[in-house]
């Protein structure tokens, strides 16, 4: 069998396994993805943007078993006065939710809103299809197509707090597909948080259109959940001096891939793309970020740090592509690792592609053992051999912790990130 | 206080041995200081001393309060009292300063068995010794050593010792890269240090930081040796006639 036919067949061997929910208004792009889908075929190892990461387990029919962590450890977020929202496997808990009613902002599910008009239809699986080119992306196209449910954010205004949605895995083999679409109107500003595993197996995909002058931050928690896997989507389109600021803590998973799409397309605009992710044993951690620059004057920033040990393996694929006319672009990426013994890995392929002559574009990659010179200071200190290599590893990941503005959300992180270490350490 | 007899030391990298046989002892409420050309030995010791890798301890012995220093952790040599003031401090992105000291503080004395140090109790001790170190508020939130000038770095150091309150301080040409002002500075910090039963070693090229910190014993070292050792007045010999001089007498 050629390999293109094997992969027809598994595409349509997945397909027949899920259900498209039907009627309303995201019919037309539901069918529109399925098309896309059938054409593009769902990725294989042979396709050069999986060389680093192994699709079967994202792509095949089910998920794999994957156990529920038991744990009395309180909630990323737990601290912070937010609007929950919360799915279990993937389905919509309203006992456990909040009240889906906050000035400034209007909140739907995808699964209960299912008039023939709504603001989502025009960009539901819209930024999605954008993002398909020049790379495919068909995990995200299956997404549209299958979606079961997930939120529909539209910000008026200035929400008073954080929009949470809390993804709990109850289940060893759920396999959850969800799906959002948030829209931030001019000058509006909202921080979207997200945490834990959500299933056995997690297919999300967000799509963020910021308007001119609005902002829109989001802080991610993928929970500890050992065995749990996932493939995200982010696909952002930027107005006129807009902000988008994204950062992903990822401690434990055997399988993760996160992509991020991002579109500059209104001068003067900022995003920021980060990631902090901590992995032990069988650990894969996929980072690809993909930042078109078409508008003058705007800044990029990609900051991704990873901690592996015992053989785990972070990859990240990165570019910039600078349009023709996208003047004064100001693009800066940097990935490191931190590999605490020779067993682990960790592939960059870091690109830059440049049409504009006026622009400012920095790009490192690095993997490095813990600095024996800061060690030998801290110990000379008295600080135990342990507690010193913690201190440098969050150091380490600082920069990236850093990329968060809100000073509370960051304090969450941090916390998680030593409590990860504290966990190893004894 | 420090004891330290015939010791030898290689480089483990290397089959090169630095220190040849070094004896020396450091009283309690004493200043000894070593002076030596470049290449004798003298920042070796006091990595040895402190417990850096890369060393190889192939005789004698180093003890501190009658403890053997040579066979325990550097972390345990710190919170057994030893202090090394490093002469080049290392910058550490990412951890403050302040939270860097209270952990060191904090984890000496969890090692001895005695109460952490509260956070309102450390605040208060932290600020004022900081302050006659010069040290302002946004030196102590900044991460450690990152973007300090040379004096900065080297006041970093000393309120550590402060805040640790050793009994042995060893000080690793603490006056390289310092102009006069900030040389005075550290030396009026490390004096008002000085106390009965804290010992010091100051390692220096020059006499100057010596008429600072004022040594009741002075040792020359060359060639992996102490090779002659006198009172305050051998500093000053050094320094009007160089090292040539002295070799070529104990040669």
């Amino acid at each position: 069998m050629s390999a293109l036919q094997a992969k027809i067949d598994a595409t349509e061997e997945r397909i027949a396994a899920h259900d498209m929910p039907q009627g309303g208004w995201s019919m037309a792009a539901r069918s529109e993805a399925l098309a896309r889908l059938r054409s593009m075929g769902l990725p294989s190892r042979r396709d050069e943007y999986w060389k680093y990461t192994r699709p079967d387990t994202l792509t095949q029919v089910g998920a794999t078993n994957a156990a529920v962590l038991a744990t009395d450890e309180a909630p990323v977020f737990g601290e912070i006065d937010t609007l929950q929202i919360v799915f279990v496997d993937g389905v919509f808990d309203e006992a456990a939710s909040a009240d889906l009613t906050l000035e400034g902002i209007t909140i739907e599910r995808l699964a209960a809103a299912n008039a023939d008009i709504h603001w989502a239809k025009g960009l539901y699986g819209a930024l999605e299809t954008n993002g398909q080119t020049p790379v495919e992306r068909p995990l995200a196209t299956l997404n549209t197509a299958f979606a079961t449910d997930g939120v529909l954010l539209h910000i008026t205004g200035k929400p008073s707090k954080p929009i949470h949605l809390i993804y709990r895995h109850v289940s060893n083999t759920s396999d959850a597909i969800l799906h959002h679409v948030i829209k931030v109107d001019a000058d509006a500003e909202v921080t979207v948080l997200e945490n834990g595993p959500a299933a056995a197996r997690f297919n999300e995909c967000m799509e963020v259109d910021i308007a001119d002058g609005a902002k829109f931050h989001h802080v991610r928690a993928q929970g500890r959940d050992h065995e749990r896997r996932a493939a995200t989507h982010i696909f952002a389109r930027l107005g006129t001096e807009s902000t988008f600021k994204s950062f992903t803590l990822t401690a434990n998973g055997v399988m993760t891939r996160n992509e991020c799409v991002i579109e500059l397309t209104g001068d003067d605009a900022h995003a920021t793309i980060a990631g902090a992710s901590l992995g032990d044993g069988d650990f894969h951690h996929d980072d690809t970020v993909f930042i078109t620059h078409d508008a003058v004057n705007c800044e990029s920033r990609q900051v991704f740090k990873k901690v592996l040990r015992n053989g785990a393996t972070g990859v990240f694929q990165g570019k910039i592509l600078v349009k023709a006319g996208a003047q004064k672009t100001d693009g800066y990426q940097i990935s490191q690792s931190l590999l605490l013994d020779e067993d682990s890995q960790f592939l960059a392929k870091p690109e830059l592609e440049i049409y504009a002559d006026d622009v400012a574009c920095s790009h490192g990659s690095t993997s490095g053992a813990i600095d024996e010179d800061a060690l030998f200071y801290l110990r000379s200190r008295g600080v135990p051999h342990g507690e010193a290599t913690d201190m440098l590893t969050l150091s380490f990941l600082a920069e990236a912790v850093e990329e968060i503005e809100n000073e509370a959300l960051a304090e969450e992180i941090n916390e998680r990130l030593a409590a990860w270490l504290a966990r190893r350490r004894s | 206080m420090l004891n330290i007899k015939n010791l030898h030391v290689s480089l483990e990298e290397e089959d090169k041995q630095i220190l040849k046989g070094v004896d020396l002892t450091v009283e309690a409420g004493k200043v000894h200081a070593i002076m030596g050309p470049n290449g004798s030995g003298k920042s070796t010791l006091s990595y040895v001393l402190s417990g850096k890798d890369g060393y190889e301890v192939t005789e004698g012995s180093a003890e501190l309060l009658g403890e053997d220093l040579l066979d325990i952790d550097p972390e345990e040599r710190a919170a057994l009292g030893l202090f090394l003031a490093f002469q080049y401090p290392v910058e550490i992105p990412g951890v403050g300063n302040m939270t860097f000291l209270r952990t060191a503080v904090n984890s000496q004395r969890k090692a001895r068995g005695e109460d952490e140090m509260s956070a309102t109790e450390f605040l208060k001790v932290v600020r004022e010794r900081a302050k006659s170190l010069k040290i302002d508020a946004d030196m102590l939130k900044r991460p450690v050593n990152v973007g300090f000038s040379g004096g900065e770095k080297k006041r970093n150091e000393i309120l550590q010792m402060a805040m640790l309150e050793p009994k042995m301080c060893i000080l690793d040409e603490t006056d390289s890269g310092l102009d006069v002002d900030a040389m005075k500075l550290v030396a009026e910090g490390v004096n008002a240090l000085r106390s009965e039963g804290r010992g010091f070693l100051v390692i220096t090229h020059y006499q100057r930081l010596l008429d600072h910190i004022k040594p009741d014993v002075v040792h020359i070292m060359a060639n992996g040796r102490i090779v002659k050792t006198g009172g305050p007045e051998l500093a000053l010999e050094v320094e009007q006639n160089g090292y040539a001089d002295i070799l070529a007498e104990v040669a």
